[in-house]
């Protein structure tokens, strides 16, 4: 069947055939507009409507991770503000118990001290006899007189003689006060002590008490919900987030040393060509199991000692039980240090064995591994036996980094879905907009492909004297009402 | 309806557990060493050959050595075998010992034999295999792939290499090949297409011993 409706005039058919299409499309207008309108608008309404949705729900995640930030911001500062009180407990019950003893010390120096200075003030008196008697031979006038003056000079010797003992006295009774002064000194000193140490742990409590009105101020701000503290806490946990995932890291390069330190001499133990899984091999999981058991007992060892915070169950056990599950806990790393140092050991044999046997294998004599003497061979040994011992223990403190991760985690990843969820929103939103401009687009394409039709209409309009609606009415009247958003 | 999803969930739990890799990580490996005419000068490089799997293989592997003569399909021409144990330590003493064992090929095989039984030699290395319950299953055949047999000796069976790679190893010219190249190809096409047929997992050839670690 040929599409020329003229046969052998393709030309014509095709001038016929665009009449018949401008003239079915100009037929058709009104409805195919509608179908194009409903579309756009069902798309561009759906999207905007999803775009609605997501950004309602990145404000309600946005909500429910300020609570969260806020509430383990308040988890925070409440422990700090304990530890602070703990600290000015023990200051007290320290220091500040023994403040009677203290203060009865300080007025026993007080007191002596004070008698001492007593002491000090005492000078002997001059004889009265003696100063009458001078004032008498001060009275007698010089004349000349023999007997006078044979009288005066034993007077002078007599009170040189005198003035003699007096000095005697007087310097006697200076030493006195000097020996009594020199005794003030170590009183002195301890009297200083005393005050210095009352001054010192006066000074820890002033310390303490700034901590807690600061930590008390924060605790103030977050139950206040104020924007300040919340971006102050999420800063702070992105920055424990890098830094504790960045020790976690360090940390899996440890374990996966210490994997490959124990993974071969493993098959020693649990043999060598098993297969569990897949192609992991028995060695290898067994190897794998250790390290996940010594990161475990770390784990518990970390929370018995009340370093973290991340098995509330283990964290409230009363004292003794906890004491006892952390010496269990130790217990069964040091067990399994052990077990990594034997293993060590293990690996170098296997090593040396094999060493041997492909130095036979590749022309020389196969010998049984010869065990080296010199202590220069035996220091990788050590070393790895050193490392076996360590490793387990390092390991041990990943629970530290661990629990700043998870919590500083929820953080970020949070913040994280909200950007995504608005991020997606915003797609939503433009690609709905798009949508809408699309279908104006197609509408006005479609008048400008049926042109010459809506020429004719407008004239035979313009000729009835009715009103010419122009082309752009089509898309103004495609128009969505902006019901959304 | 709860206590049945309880049920459930312990069935599949039970099932899961169970659920071990029952897959063979094992690898069985043997050696046909031709021993036949002038093919006996190159016993030497099998025995470099022997190192190298000595050397490879690993705990819970096996090996065996086998000798192609007039007629092979004998477990007395095995030269040595074993099945490596689990712990390294003990596979290393018994690579050892089978290294010695080795060594003596060449005392037994002087000489060299009349005829070269290679189906006889496939035969007895595919019963070997098989028994080993390896996953993964070699034959490697150190020889110019030259069957010979006498008058008396019949090797018209179906052979059964069922997930058995085969590998032609030093496959060497003979002085007819080198007449026309033609008798080499098509001996070689030969053996494949029998392989092949015989249900063999894959047919290999490596001429170049110094590079064997293509054999697995």
């Amino acid at each position: 069947m040929s599409w020329q409706i003229v046969p052998g005039n393709s030309s014509l058919s095709m001038l016929l055939l665009a009449a018949l299409a401008l003239a079915f499309l100009y037929a058709a207008r009104q409805p195919l507009h509608g179908v194009i309108h409903s579309l756009s608008r069902a798309l561009s309404d759906g999207l905007r409507l999803g775009a609605r949705w997501l950004a309602r729900a990145a404000v309600r995640l946005k909500e429910r991770n300020t609570l969260v930030l806020l509430a383990h911001g308040r988890e925070e500062v409440t422990q700090a503000i304990e530890r602070e009180f703990q600290r000015v407990t023990v200051l007290v019950q320290r220091d500040l118990q023994g403040y009677p003893a203290l203060q009865r010390r300080l007025l026993d120096d007080i007191t002596r001290i004070e008698e001492d200075y007593r002491k000090c003030g005492e000078v002997p008196p001059p004889p009265p006899e003696w100063v009458k008697a001078v004032e008498a031979v001060a009275q007698i006038k010089h004349t000349g007189d023999g007997v006078a003056q044979k009288l005066l000079e034993v007077i002078s010797e007599s009170l040189e003689s005198i003035y003699e003992q007096v000095l005697g006295e007087y310097r006697r009774a200076y030493e006195e006060r000097h020996r009594i002064l020199d005794s003030f000194v170590p009183f002195g000193r301890s009297l200083n002590e005393t005050l210095l140490k009352v001054d010192r742990n006066i000074g820890g409590l002033q310390e303490s008490a700034a901590r807690i009105d600061a930590q008390m101020d924060r605790y103030e701000q977050i139950a206040a919900g104020s924007e300040r503290v919340e971006h102050s806490l999420t800063a702070s946990a992105t920055v424990q987030f890098v830094i504790s995932a960045l020790v976690l890291v360090i940390a899996f390069g440890g374990a996966f040393v210490n994997f490959w330190l124990i993974a071969r001499p493993m098959s020693a133990m649990v043999g060598g060509g098993e297969y569990i899984v897949g192609d992991l091999e028995a060695s290898h999981i067994a190897a794998l199991v250790i390290i996940l058991v010594e990161a475990t007992m770390g784990l518990f060892l970390m929370e018995t000692l009340r370093f973290t915070h991340l098995f509330p169950r283990i964290h409230n056990l009363p004292d003794r039980m906890r004491r006892r599950m952390l010496w269990v806990a130790f217990s069964i790393l040091f067990i399994l240090a052990g077990v990594e140092v034997a293993l060590a050991v293990m690996r170098d044999q296997i090593i040396a064995a094999d060493i041997a046997l492909k130095r036979g294998l590749g022309g020389g004599e196969i010998v049984a591994a010869v065990v080296e003497t010199a202590w220069v061979n035996k220091i990788p040994v050590a070393g790895q036996m050193i490392l076996g011992f360590i490793l387990p223990f390092a390991l041990a403190f990943i629970g530290i980094p661990l629990e700043y991760f998870i919590y500083s985690a929820r953080t970020v990843l949070g913040g994280l879905l909200v950007l995504v969820v608005l991020s997606l929103g915003f797609v939503l939103r433009l690609t709905g907009n798009v949508t809408r401009h699309l279908g104006r687009a197609l509408v006005m394409a479609y008048d400008a492909v049926i042109f010459l039709p809506l020429m004719i209409e407008r004239a035979v309009l313009m000729l009835r004297g009715r009103p010419v609606a122009s082309v752009s009415d089509a898309a103004r009247l495609a128009k969505t009402p902006e019901t959304l958003l | 309806m709860r206590r049945r999803w309880l049920i459930m969930l312990l069935l599949a739990a039970v099932g899961l557990s169970g659920c071990g890799d029952k897959k063979s990580h094992a690898r069985a490996v043997y050696l046909l060493v031709d021993t036949s005419g002038t093919y006996a000068q190159e016993l030497d490089r099998a025995e470099q050959v022997v190192n190298f799997l000595l050397g490879t293989l690993n705990p819970g592997d096996s090996l065996a050595v086998a000798r192609v003569k007039s007629r092979s399909f004998t477990e007395k021409d095995i030269v040595a075998k074993a099945t490596f144990a689990k712990d390294p330590l003990q596979a290393n003493g018994q690579k050892r010992a089978f290294k010695e064992r080795v060594s003596a090929l060449k005392e037994k095989s002087k000489g060299g034999s009349a005829y070269t039984d290679i189906t006889g030699g496939i035969l007895q290395a595919a019963e070997f295999l098989n028994e080993t319950g390896a996953g993964r299953k070699t034959i490697l055949i150190f020889s110019d792939m030259q069957e010979e047999l006498d008058a008396k000796t019949e090797r018209n069976v179906n052979m059964n290499l069922t997930g058995i790679r085969v590998v032609a190893l030093n496959v060497t010219k003979l002085a007819t090949d080198n007449v026309d190249p033609k008798r080499y190809y098509g001996r070689l096409e030969s053996w494949e297409k029998r392989v092949k047929s015989a249900g063999a997992a894959e047919w290999r050839m490596i001429n170049d011993l110094e590079h064997l670690e293509r054999m697995f």
